[in-house]
């Protein structure tokens, strides 16, 4: 595999020639119309100059590209954040054709198949922990991820194929990751938001499948689209035993792809790693809160040796959070990579400090270059603590968290709750007559009733009318067995509010046996909502960053995104049937029917008066069983008995009918048979 | 013979509900699979009215099923008001008066039922010989059973739409019974639009229109007038104006032409409310298709929903039309062996309905129990009362406890409350079976008596 990446790394230098020399012809082109008299020669000249510079930079463009990031971050709950950023990407397809040196074709198929303009997927192992681990920052917005796989995508196609479309879509791309994402085929399980979840003229489609577990055989066909997969490069630091044994785990593969910009393909990888220690003396030191020193070695056991060949930058980040740089800051010592709080295993080759709105430094990025690193001499980057240092991560304006209400299996409720983290005081400075606006989306499976008039919203325990909170409002309600219920909802929360609950009911529905899956008795799982804060923007601001350095990591922190925040997966027990019952229960309800009618049919059949003559006459009569009992026993059947003869012709006929039946019985199971 | 303190009982019943309604609280009724079916649920119209509102059509999603004149009608009156501590209380008090005026036209009903079978009585000489065993107010009876059976109180207050289903069907027996043709197909055609299955009470209305109020068979007027004819030749002019009780055309072409006139005015009024959401296509789709598909499995008081819950998807669309046909199969062997008590066949019907519809409640079994009542001197000898009576009480009581332990506790499972739904069908059949058997017998008991 490696080899063959080796030779086919050279060939995008060599396929620059062929672009600049297709700006020959347009100058030929040019020059018939208009023989040069020396006045307009300079005019021509700047032309052809200018052209030239035009090819330059398209070739630039049009060469496939591949880059290799791998950012890490110290959390203050004891923890290391590693996210691995890839990015491939391939240059407009008219121009190259079908045929890639780095890109995945497979993704490419997929893009031109299904005319996707954007994509993401992810899948996700454990819970982003917003208070901990930030809220507000690139990476909690834009890589935090709700549990299970989540599937979004925007189609570039006529608003009557989209449906038809994603069902196809979630078919490649269970087959490309062998995950169960066909399951998000089913109209009941995706849903088109409108502006809930991104603003889009109903060409996006979303789906969730919270319960989907995530696992190596994910990670592998996901590896499998980088070019030197997880042999050479960055990514030869995913050791399998070390990433998934995390505590939030999220791969991501996100797709962008335009008539001018080409396929884009970002794959993130993001993990949540408790470090092994270095030296275990000194946790047991007088240092008691001193944080866990790591280094790339030891949170991932592996040694980086080398990048990968094709990529055009390969670079390693160390972000320290906005609290540590404010204490490093307010101790008076400058931020270098060895100051008074903490060292750096091996000096940076650049500094990069973020500046937000205020022009005050928020956090710093140490950049490590890892092109020069070789098998010899492997490279390695730790921190390590000299100081105790207690910090916090920027949260974002509001702590969400959804709980369900109610107990037994007929109803519920749901509930949203907001707690402010007062956030906006420190951006916004503190007016009391300011609001906030939070976008709520959520999808409800069908079995799921939402009473959409029942919602209820309490501000610091008071009830609220929904008019003076809801601003707009989106519904779309579940049907049954075919759709599920979409909300979006733009609520603006006053600034001095210090916390908000949002209550729905919804009845629990009840399915048919074969809809249960097999562990029935477990619950079903409610998706997480999404709650996004338009007001509040998480992109960073990177004031001195070079654009001929530019790294795709840094340049999606600088993208503009809304703070957001997924809540919790709810678990909703339904009750289950008897699921050994089917045939019991068809029996019993037919049995009743049937009685029903047979006994009912009887009654008007009756005719009381004609049965009392019958009775009377029957009365005279020798019924047949004892006239057969007593030819049997070969008693003579007194002969002077009146209407003897007519009963012997009604034991023939009877007779007759049997032996009529059997025949019919035996002839029909006969011919059956043959 | 009327009963003693008819009023005071009445005015009872009515302060009964009312200070359920008012000082009850929140008793949770709304909820229970007992009173409130996914048609007849109050919550769910205020859920279709709050989609209406936000200008959706009010049957997007699955909760609404009901009508969209209903919708019009009650839906402002469920929106929710801060403050008032039982949401529904104003819909409430509107049932609480339309089972008052149920109970009134059951009971004016009875009277004419009583009336028509005192001068049949009359004619056939037989006053002294029948009233001798028992000779009641069948209407007094008939209302009170209907505002004091608990099944009737427990609906009325649990917020959901059957006591103006039953109301329609009422009002429909009772303009039929008075000849009022407008009246009947006015209920007709409400009821028919309200809950689909009282079309088939088209036949009881015909014969009512045709032949007038319940009477004995014809055969024993016949041998009445043969008897008489032979004793006294003076009686002719008795036995020409039994013989001139004949289908009356007039009143039935009457009732069809006011039946049109109440459909299209319905549907026209039902389009106009529907007419920028939706449409009528929707609205068939969403009530009746919704009540012939048995799509909602949620359990109630009968036996469909664990059917239909645990059935095999391939044999599905076999009993649904074995299920609906059911119902069908009894419409016309009952016309013809009834069709001399037409009122009485509305009650069979009715009863049939109620014990095989797709999403029966308590509801419907309080309006044929009500019913039950207006012939109660004919039923007089009816058996196995004492049997149903007590079996009414305890699947009503066992019935919520199963359940409870099903879906609240979790310590039962759905079979215990299946098997209640099971007892009370057979505890339905029962009633029907017997109540049919008797009404026959009691017609062979005149005849007999005529005869001798």
């Amino acid at each position: 595999m490696q080899s063959r990446y080796w030779r086919t790394a050279p060939e995008p230098v060599h396929a620059t020639p062929p672009f600049s020399s297709a700006s020959l012809p347009s100058p030929a082109l040019m020059a018939p119309p208009s023989p040069p008299p020396g006045t307009v020669l300079f005019m021509h000249l700047a032309l052809l100059f200018l052209l030239a510079a035009a090819a330059a930079a398209s070739a630039a463009a049009l060469e496939e590209e591949f880059t290799e990031e791998l950012l890490l971050r110290p959390l203050p709950d004891r923890k290391a954040l590693a996210h691995f950023y890839f990015r491939s990407s391939a240059p407009p397809a008219a121009s190259v054709g079908r045929h890639h040196h780095l890109f995945p074709k497979a993704i490419s198929q997929l893009v031109k198949k299904y005319h996707i303009s954007e994509l993401e997927l992810s899948f996700t192992q454990g819970r982003w922990n917003y208070e901990q681990w930030g809220g507000f920052d690139p990476m909690s917005t834009s890589n935090a991820k709700p549990p299970g796989v989540e599937l979004w995508a925007v189609f570039d196609l006529p608003l009557s194929e989209i449906d038809a479309t994603w069902k196809n879509l979630t078919h490649t791309l269970s087959g490309l990751f062998c995950a169960s994402i066909n399951f998000l085929e089913s109209s009941t399980s995706f849903s088109a938001p409108r502006w809930g979840f991104k603003s889009n003229e109903g060409n996006l489609r979303y789906g969730a499948l919270p319960r989907e577990a995530v696992c190596t055989e994910n990670l592998t066909p996901w590896l499998k689209l980088l070019p030197c997969r997880d042999k050479a490069g960055i990514a030869s630091l995913l050791y399998r035993p070390s990433i998934y044994k995390g505590y939030y785990h999220s791969q991501k593969l996100k797709l962008r792809s335009s008539q001018s910009l080409g396929i884009i393909l970002d794959q993130t990888l993001t993990v949540v790693l408790q470090p092994n220690t270095i030296n275990g003396k000194q946790l047991h030191s007088s240092h008691r809160q001193l944080q866990p020193s790591w280094s790339m070695r030891h949170l991932f056991n592996r040694k980086l040796s080398g990048k990968c060949l094709v990529s055009k930058s390969s670079r390693i980040f160390i972000e320290v959070d906005k609290g540590i740089v404010d204490k490093i800051n307010k101790s008076g010592s400058d931020l270098s990579w060895n100051n008074e709080f903490f060292v750096l295993s091996n000096g940076p080759d650049r500094l990069t400090k973020d500046l937000n709105n205020l022009e005050v430094q928020s956090s710093s990025i140490y950049e490590y270059d890892v092109s020069n690193c070789s098998e010899e001499k492997p490279f390695d980057v730790g921190i390590t603590w000299k100081l105790p240092l207690i910090w916090s991560c920027t949260p974002s304006p509001f702590h969400v968290s959804r709980f369900l209400m109610g107990s037994g299996n007929e109803r519920g409720s749901i509930a949203l709750s907001f707690t402010s983290t007062n956030l906006h005081k420190k951006i916004f400075g503190s007016p009391n007559d300011c609001s906030i606006k939070a976008i709520i989306f959520q999808i409800v499976p069908w079995y799921v009733k939402v009473y959409y008039h029942s919602l209820e919203i309490f501000i610091d325990g008071n009830r609220k009318a929904v008019s003076d909170v809801v601003d707009k409002i989106h519904v779309t309600p579940s049907e049954d067995k075919l759709l599920p219920g979409t909300l979006e909802m733009l609520l603006r929360f006053p600034c001095s509010m210090r916390s908000a609950t949002l209550a729905l009911d919804f009845d629990k529905g009840f399915l048919h046996i074969d809809e249960y899956p097999p562990d029935a008795n477990q619950g079903f799982d409610i998706p997480s909502a999404l709650i996004s804060f338009p007001e509040f923007n998480s992109a960073r601001n990177f004031p001195e960053t070079d654009p001929l350095l530019g790294s795709p990591l840094l340049e999606n922190f600088q993208e503009d995104t809304v703070v957001k925040s997924y809540t919790e997966v709810l678990l909703v027990p339904l009750t289950t049937p008897d699921f050994s019952m089917p045939y019991n229960v068809i029996t019993f309800t037919c049995t009743v029917l049937a009685l029903y009618f047979g006994s009912l049919l009887n009654a008007l059949r009756r005719r009381i008066s004609e049965e009392e003559t019958e009775l009377k006459k029957t009365a005279t009569r020798h019924g047949l069983l004892p006239l057969l009992l007593a030819k049997l026993r070969g008693q003579k059947v007194d002969p002077t008995e009146s209407g003897s003869s007519s009963e012997s012709t009604g034991s023939k006929k009877l007779l007759f009918k049997v032996v009529f039946v059997a025949a019919a019985a035996v002839l029909f199971h006969y011919f059956s048979n043959s | 013979m009327a009963i003693r303190y008819y009023w005071p009982m009445v005015a009872a019943a009515v302060g009964f509900r009312l200070v359920l309604v008012l000082f009850g609280g929140d008793l949770h009724l709304a909820s229970r699979p007992e009173v409130s079916t996914p048609l007849t649920s109050l919550r769910r119209l205020a859920e279709g009215y709050w989609l209406k509102q936000a200008s959706m059509s009010p049957y997007s999603g699955s909760m609404y099923h009901g009508s969209p004149l209903l919708l019009s009608v009650l839906g402002p009156l469920t929106s929710n008001r801060s403050g008032s501590k039982h949401a529904h209380v104003y819909c409430s008090l509107i049932f609480v008066a339309v089972d008052f005026l149920a109970a009134m036209l059951i009971r004016s009903t009875g009277r004419r039922l009583q009336m028509s079978r005192n001068r049949s009585l009359k004619s056939l000489d037989l006053t002294k010989a029948v009233n001798n065993s028992a000779n009641v107010s069948a209407g007094d009876i008939a209302s009170l059973i209907y505002l004091w059976n608990p099944w009737a109180i427990v609906t009325c207050v649990g917020s959901c739409t059957s006591p103006i289903e039953n109301l329609m069907v009422v009002i429909m027996v009772y303009g039929a019974c008075s000849c009022l043709a407008p009246l009947a197909a006015f209920g007709y055609v409400m009821a028919t639009h309200l809950s689909l299955y009282p079309a088939i009470l088209i036949v009881p209305v015909i014969l009512l229109l045709g032949y007038g109020p319940d009477a004995p068979p014809t055969k024993v007027f016949l041998v009445k007038s043969s008897s008489d004819s032979k004793s006294d030749m003076s009686e002719y002019d008795k036995r020409t104006s039994l013989k001139l009780q004949r289908f009356s055309w007039m009143t039935v072409l009457h009732f069809i032409f006011w039946l049109i006139i109440w459909s299209c005015y319905v549907l026209l009024l039902s389009s106009m409310i529907l007419k920028k959401v939706g449409g009528l296509n929707e609205m068939f789709e969403k009530t009746y298709g919704f009540i012939l598909t048995v799509k909602d499995l949620s359990p109630n008081i009968g036996v469909l929903w664990y059917f239909f819950a645990e059935v095999f998807d391939f044999f599905r669309s076999f009993f649904l039309i074995v299920f609906n046909m059911n119902i069908l199969f009894m419409v016309l062997p009952l016309a013809i062996r009834l069709k001399h008590r037409p009122c009485f066949l509305a009650f069979v019907y009715t009863a049939i309905v109620a014990m095989l519809k797709s999403y029966p409640s308590a509801g419907d079994s309080a309006l044929y129990l009500g019913l039950l009542g207006l012939f109660a001197n004919e039923l007089a000898e009816m058996q196995f009362t004492f049997f149903l009576f007590f079996g009414y009480i305890g699947v009503s009581l066992l019935s919520p406890v199963m359940h409870n332990l099903w879906i609240w506790r979790g310590t039962g499972n759905a079979n215990f409350y299946f098997a209640t739904g099971l007892a009370y069908t057979c505890l339905q059949t029962v009633l029907v079976v017997e109540s049919v058997g008797s009404m026959i017998k009691h017609d062979r008991k005149l005849r007999l008596l005529v005869t001798s």
